[in-house]
């Protein structure tokens, strides 16, 4: 069952009706591939493409959005970020680290009262800036980015 | 599987924060220079009383032995929570609970 809906998700975002659409910012490509695990966006090394691939374009407004994470990280194996929003109609959170080898690191989406809130501990290969971006239902995003000091590199095991 | 998930949670008037280690590698190698991602987490869900509230995407830059924790308003002492993960090897884990 997940080979099939992986092979269906490369199919039709290699598509180019459906690429078309998404260039043109008409289709989420979030919703509209609910629930699969977004292989395309995992795998690119480009952060603004990644980004509108995600989040349907590739700037956000800043503020409604907290991130926390370390000022200075001794080991970028294990990194704690939380991230949360104080805004009531978050359909999903992401963080991004654009200086990683990929700069999609997870995303995380909310319904049935979740809040939008996740803690979980992430790699960075080395000192970076780490951004969280929030969407809402009516398709805004608003960010926040931290500044993360890596003494001891986290991508070599 | 439910030895792959140990899980807490905690009520706070009607929210619930909900807390998880999963037991897994999450490894990746880098060679001459490019990451390689190997053997990761893809999808961790949450469900409430059946409903999923939760929905994480993973990709291998997650710390081996991933932590997670993510709220849920409306929740009350009795609810039954479900998490299941999968990997991208095709395996997966799953545990029940309820909040207490």
């Amino acid at each position: 069952m997940e080979q099939t809906r992986r092979v269906f998700l490369k199919r039709s975002l290699t598509a180019s009706a459906i690429g078309a659409a998404v260039g043109a910012g008409l289709l989420n490509p979030r919703s509209a591939f609910a629930d699969a695990w977004p292989e395309k966006a995992f795998m690119s090394t480009n952060y603004k493409e990644v980004m509108k691939m995600i989040d349907g374009a590739d700037t956000a407004e800043s503020g409604h959005v907290t991130i926390q994470a370390p000022d200075i990280a001794e080991n970028g194996a294990v990194v704690p970020v939380t991230m949360s929003s104080d805004l009531d109609n978050v359909v999903s959170l992401t963080l991004y680290t654009p200086q990683n080898p990929f700069p999609l690191n997870s995303t995380y989406e909310f319904s049935h009262g979740a809040l939008p809130y996740a803690s979980f501990r992430i790699k960075l290969a080395k000192t970076m800036p780490i951004t969280a971006v929030a969407r809402t239902a009516d398709g805004k995003l608003y960010s926040a980015t931290k500044q993360v000091k890596v003494t001891i590199g986290g991508c070599g095991g | 599987m439910s030895n792959t998930i140990r899980t807490r949670a905690m009520l706070n008037g009607d929210i619930a924060k909900i807390m998880a280690l999963i037991n897994h590698p999450m490894s990746l190698k880098i060679v001459n220079g490019k990451t390689i991602p190997l053997n990761f987490i893809e999808q961790v869900k949450a469900e409430i009383n059946g409903k999923q509230v939760f929905l994480a995407d993973w990709s291998a830059a997650i710390s081996k032995n991933p932590f997670l924790a993510f709220k849920v308003k409306g929740a009350k002492a009795g609810d039954s929570v479900k998490l299941s993960w999968n990997d991208n090897k095709g395996k997966s884990g799953s545990t029940e609970f309820k909040i207490s």
